[in-house]
């Protein structure tokens, strides 16, 4: 290992930085690879604009978990608010698309925000039960709620005027893929900038040692609020998106179902790399549109080996895998000349 | 006289019916240099703990630079000025040390929870961090992860996490604890190296330590401080060394 | 006035009954949590199979119900010997997180099992007729049903606390529950201790899920859908895996839900959920915890 010029160091930590935050080669890929989904692959863009709402939803989950280290069980719950604020907007004579996600996001937030006020209180296993109870205590409600919210039929009879008054969201789903993309992308630009901003820092101290953080004068509750408004803003956003897109909203996006969905997901693509959602959004859903076609319960078979296979071998899911594979790939290449 | 740093006036701390800390008061002047000493289980560490805000006291008052923190958080104690280090490393294991440096720093700053900024443009920030490892002899290492560091490297750090809230206190819980001897050389220039304004605080085992960086002793037994002084009373006291019971106490 | 009284005294024979099912059933978890720190998710994927082992003898091999329970408890404590001793022991060192999804992941493979076994609808299933009658002693009549689970309930409770408190081997559990390493330094196989522990809670797991067909159903998606109920006792009782702290649980739930049932039927599972919301603000670390 090449020791790094004393001398060069002091500005080289300014660069280091820099280079932490820098645009990596396979991410300007990935994102024109979404794009040319929409042309390669035009009878799938339904199942694009899954993939694309799963994949914001596991990023948002991403940021408490992967880079905040909290385990919460209850992610659905933001994403069950968001899908519902959209679809009763729209119910009740709000069909502009634009304002319902953002009226849907900031329901969220509020929502994330309620929910912080007990989480920070608590840690490990009551943490994971206490976001378990919230979302299951959600869910029953709006089980019970039948004439709001439908109940186990779902919401019904959602409709959307047509995108900045041009777009329609056609059966094709042509309009929905687009704009779900668009809005993925912003909203990954913004999960981005947390990831490298001072707080994206506080979070990763917070999953590396939270018992040192306050004594380094860092307020542990007044992060973890923040954190879950940002998160729980992210999923009510991706909730929102999918309401839009399929225009319905069933019982289900409340469930605790999807959150271990969507936890699955994250762990399968490996938690704090940013891709990692995507990653895993992109095989749990594919593998699911390919398998439960031929029989549901043998599904759940398939994703119960990848998990236990997932915890068993690998550090942190597929991106994970694959850094190991480049790491070992380049010390290979190092070590190889003589000696 | 020179001002009093931190004050602990009547400390009192009980589990259950075991009184680990009695009535304690305690004085540690501006600049000073002093050690707490006591046999295992003499309640060192439920006493950094009550310090810090770690633990809540059944009675009694913490006083930093006279005013009154006994009701404080941890995290609004440090904000005040009072930080300490941990005997075992209690450190950002996948940080880098500038990435370690640079979070206390940004919570010092209070920019932390800027969730909207560029941290690379935070020069500043970033620079005080890598000035302060750069003192301290971790200028090489800064972009390593703190867990491929060697452990004399990681006390280092562990200080150094502590110096970047630019404490006027400092309490250093067995700075040297697991260090082998040829690494012990760059803690003890790190040691002697503190800003003369900072009072420190060492508790310690090692008194080789003490004596070569205490100008003031404090013994803790049972809870209760027994003697204070300077170092050569305290190792002449025949109680102190009746307590001690064959640890080495340099005369 | 007498009917109140005597409604009353139904819920809290039901109730009870309940609380005593759930409590046969969530012990074993309670107690894994307890000594080897491991959240083994899939416990109700064993209380699942005890389930199914039962109506498998019952309707291939003929056998009365009361003699499928025991088999119950052995196979699914067998099954469970070869699952810790090959998988679960790798991951007790591993972080909480890590433990849920692998044991998530073994839930969804032992539904997709079960599905294909004995197919995805809930299971036909009878009580022998003379556990259905009721039973009239007074004033009060309560289901024969009701009372076996309330006899077994409390000879089980009973034999688990004897078996702590009073055996050897009940001296080992809980010296390796205190301090894991001191107990290894004394000489206790800490290993045997665990695998043989796990067994035991899983069987009760499995006896559980067999006598609890009547009232709970059982299909495939079991270990899911009673996977909350299990953690809300735990994590009421005591996440330290207090066996006092269950018994407390389950009771408590198992009274909550009757009374729920009784006195307020449209809130149904909701109670449930906000009495361990609050328990858990109160006391994070549960009724019985150590934190």
């Amino acid at each position: 290992m090449t020791a790094i010029p004393e001398t060069k160091s002091r500005i080289g930590s300014i660069d280091w930085f820099r280079a932490q935050a820098r645009w990596r080669w396979y991410e300007p890929v990935f994102w024109l690879g979404a794009v040319a989904w929409y042309f390669l692959l035009p009878t799938y863009l339904p199942l694009g604009t899954q993939i694309l709402v799963a994949a914001l939803f596991a990023l948002s989950l991403d940021l408490i978990l992967g880079y905040g280290g909290i385990v919460s069980l209850g992610q659905s719950t933001f994403f069950g608010v968001g899908a519902y604020t959209a679809g009763l907007l729209a119910t009740h004579g709000w069909h502009e698309p634009l304002s319902c996600l953002l009226a849907a996001s900031a329901a969220a937030a509020l929502a994330g925000w309620i929910c912080s006020f007990v989480i920070v209180r608590v840690q490990g296993i009551a943490l994971l039960l206490v976001t378990l109870g919230i979302n299951l205590v959600l869910y029953e409600a709006a089980n019970k709620a039948y004439t709001i919210t439908g109940g186990a039929d779902g919401l019904q009879g959602i409709e959307f005027s047509p995108l900045l008054g041009i777009f329609h969201f056609d059966i094709y789903g042509r309009a929905a893929y687009i704009y779900t993309l668009i809005v993925v992308f912003l909203a990954f630009l913004v999960a981005r900038r947390i990831v490298h901003s001072p707080f994206g820092l506080a979070l990763k101290g917070m999953r590396e040692n939270w018992k040192r953080m306050p004594t380094l004068g860092a307020g542990l509750r007044r992060h973890g609020t923040l954190i879950f408004v940002l998160s729980a803003t992210i999923a009510g956003l991706s909730g929102a998106l999918l309401a839009e897109s399929v225009q319905f909203v069933a019982l289900d996006s409340l469930g605790v179902q999807r959150s271990v969905d969507v936890l699955t997901m994250l762990i399968v693509g490996g938690t704090g790399v940013l891709y990692g959602s995507f990653v895993g959004a992109t095989v749990y859903m594919v593998f699911r549109d390919q398998l439960s076609d031929l029989n549901p319960a043998y599904w759940y078979f398939w994703i119960g080996l990848m998990l236990v296979l997932v915890v068993l071998f690998t550090r942190n899911g597929i991106v994970g895998a694959l850094e190991d594979l480049s790491a070992w790939i380049e010390k290979k290449r190092r070590g190889a000349p003589s000696s | 006289m020179t001002a009093t740093a931190l004050a602990t006036h009547g400390l009192r701390k009980s589990f259950g019916a075991l009184q680990v800390t009695q009535d304690v008061r305690f004085d540690l002047p501006a600049g000073a240099r002093h050690a707490l000493i006591g046999p295992n289980g003499a309640g060192k560490t439920t006493f950094i703990n009550l310090l810090t805000g770690m633990l809540a006291p059944d009675g009694g008052r913490i006083e930093l630079e006279g005013a009154d923190i006994t009701s404080l958080p941890p995290q609004d104690r440090v904000k005040r000025g009072l930080a300490r280090t941990y005997q075992i490393n209690t450190l950002f294991p996948d940080l880098t040390p500038l990435e370690a440096v640079t979070l206390v720093v940004c919570e010092r700053h209070g920019v932390s929870r800027r969730w909207y900024e560029r941290l690379a443009k935070r020069h500043a920030v970033i620079d005080e961090a890598f000035a302060l490892l750069r003192d301290l002899g971790l200028g090489d290492l800064v972009r390593r992860p703190t867990r491929q560091l060697a452990y004399g490297h990681q006390r280092v750090l562990e200080i150094a996490l502590a110096l970047a809230t630019r404490p006027h206190v400092l309490l250093l819980d067995e700075p040297a604890a697991g260090v082998p001897a040829q690494e012990s050389g760059i803690l003890y220039e790190v040691i002697s190296a503190l800003p003369a304004e900072i009072a420190v605080l060492f508790i310690e085992h090692d008194m080789d330590l003490v004596f070569r960086f205490a100008s003031r002793i404090t013994v803790l037994v049972g809870g209760r401080i027994l003697r204070e002084g300077p170092p050569g009373e305290i190792a002449d006291d025949p109680e102190v060394r009746s307590v001690y019971l064959g640890t080495a106490v340099h005369g | 006035m007498f009917p109140i009284f005597q409604g009353f005294v139904q819920v809290l024979f039901d109730g009870v009954a309940f609380g005593m099912l759930l409590f046969v059933m969530s012990v074993g978890l309670a107690i894994t949590l307890g000594l080897m720190r491991f959240a083994n998710l899939a416990h109700g994927s064993f209380a699942m199979l005890g389930g199914f082992t039962t109506t498998t003898l019952m309707k291939h091999a003929g056998w009365p119900f009361l003699a499928t329970l025991p088999v119950a408890f052995v196979i699914v404590a067998l099954v469970s010997v070869v699952l810790e001793r090959f998988l679960y022991r790798r991951m007790y060192r591993a972080k909480e997180l890590d433990q849920v999804l692998l044991t998530v992941g073994i839930i969804y493979m032992s539904i997709a099992g079960a599905a294909y076994v004995w197919g995805p609808e809930p299971q036909a299933f009878a009580l022998p007729d003379y556990l259905t009658t009721y039973q009239q002693v007074g004033w009060f009549s309560f289901s024969r049903y009701g009372a076996l689970l309330l006899a077994i309930g409390t000879i089980l409770t009973l034999a688990i606390f004897f078996g702590l408190e009073r055996t050897r081997f009940g001296a080992m559990i809980r010296a390796a529950v205190d301090d894991r390493r001191v107990a290894l330094g004394v000489g206790i196989n800490v290993n045997l201790v665990f695998t043989i522990t796990f067994a035991i809670g899983s069987g009760l797991a499995g006896l559980g899920g067999a006598l609890g067909i009547n009232a709970l159903g059982l299909d495939p998606s079991f270990p899911i859908e009673y996977l909350v109920f299990f953690l809300i006792v735990v994590s009421i009782g005591g996440t330290a895996g207090s066996v006092k702290g269950a018994l407390a649980a389950s009771l408590l739930l198992g009274l909550c839900d009757e009374a729920g049932k009784y006195y307020v039927p449209q809130t149904g599972a909701f109670i449930i959920y906000v009495v361990m919301l609050l328990v858990m603000l109160w006391r994070p670390n549960g009724l019985y915890g150590r934190a």
